[in-house]
């Protein structure tokens, strides 16, 4: 019989490694995932997940079963990405926005502002798509992103997203409409390419939905 | 329902988390705006698009490093110990006082008494010196008749 996740954080609580283990192997590649869009860093994305176990396996004796486990992981997450970013922005404050950054595969990046269409019609001449895909999420707003990675990636009930970002259910519904609006203007050129010309991929007839 | 307050439930009726009068409304609507049925389909569009973007993997070695650093927290202290062997609070505080009372009562120095082997040594030492009278039966019978004497 599989163990819950309430059941097995309860095992770490007794010192049972391995429940501690089956956590691991269960949330390491969605909370790494989550944490690596949040950051766009892969190195800085897995420290991030490393601290969160660490975090869970200090707090294992003081761990009451009152919320969701889940909730309580990715709050952990969601915090320690949100602060990373933060600190990330002090040590960058003296980056020009024009300065050349670079990009997850270590190509250049040039950090310009998204302002429309046009924009990510040049970006699709000059990148691959899915670096434009990763672009749009990665220009959402933190808290925006966050909400949008936890809805849409991690699948989570509208509830929890709410206790994990710390605001009621209809802000947080509000929050996900203005995210996804952004997307979807952002988006718009390989939604509809034949508006934009030809794509590199060209077969955007078939993703569609 | 007018454009702007569908746009909270707009997520909701593509996720299909909506409730059923949240969809009917929503449905209600759509079927009266052509701004908004093509703003949802571009939001499906969007949405279909966010599938397409991998996630990068954790690395082989995600797991020694945690263990690694799990390896080096510190052990648990003498207090979160106890806490965790006395799940009750109180009854942790309540040992606690009654340890701490017993090293105060063994540690505090008490007044200049014979320590109770110096006491033995003193008897022992008495007892071998009357030994002699002992075995002295002359001497002893004499104490003996002195003692009548003074008997009477």
């Amino acid at each position: 019989m599989v163990r819950s996740d309430v059941q097995l954080m309860l095992g770490v609580k007794q010192g049972d490694e391995v429940s501690f283990e089956l956590l691991l192997q269960r949330y390491r590649r969605p909370l790494c995932h989550f944490l690596n869009r949040m950051v766009r860093d892969s190195a800085q994305a897995e420290d991030l997940a490393q601290e969160v176990f660490l975090r869970v396996y200090r707090a294992r004796r003081e761990y009451e079963p009152s919320a969701k486990f889940t909730t309580w992981l990715f709050r952990i997450a969601t915090n320690l990405a949100l602060n990373s970013l933060r600190d990330g922005r002090h040590r960058q404050s003296e980056v020009s926005l024009d300065a050349p950054a670079q990009t997850q595969d270590g190509s250049e990046m040039k950090l310009d502002v998204p302002d429309g269409a046009p924009v990510v019609e040049q970006q699709l001449v000059e990148r691959d798509r899915l670096d434009v895909i990763r672009r749009a999420i990665f220009n959402l707003p933190e808290k925006q992103r966050a909400a949008v990675l936890l809805h849409k990636y991690q699948e989570l009930d509208y509830d929890e997203i709410a206790r994990i970002l710390g605001c009621s259910v209809s802000a947080l519904k509000s929050l996900l409409f203005r995210a996804y609006e952004a997307l979807r203007l952002e988006l718009a050129p390989l939604v509809a390419p034949e508006s934009s010309g030809p794509g590199p991929g060209g077969t955007l007839e078939g993703k569609r939905s | 329902m007018n454009c702007e307050r569908i746009e909270s439930e707009l997520i909701g009726y593509m996720d299909g988390r909506a409730t059923v009068r949240e969809r009917r409304e929503v449905e209600q609507h759509l079927s009266a705006c052509a701004a908004c049925r093509a703003r949802v389909e571009g939001l499906r569009g969007a949405w279909s698009l966010l599938d397409e973007a991998p996630a990068t993997e954790p690395s082989a070695w995600f797991d020694a490093r945690l263990r690694q650093r799990i390896a080096a927290e510190p052990a648990p202290g003498l207090m979160s110990r106890l806490a965790a062997w006395v799940p009750r609070p109180r009854l942790a505080l309540a040992t606690l006082a009654l340890v701490a009372v017993g090293c105060w009562a063994a540690l505090t120095p008490r007044p200049n008494l014979p320590s109770p082997v110096a006491l033995n040594e003193q008897e022992e030492f008495r007892m071998i010196k009357n030994m002699q009278v002992l075995e002295n039966y002359e001497v002893l019978k004499d104490l003996d008749a002195l003692n009548e004497l003074q008997g009477n």
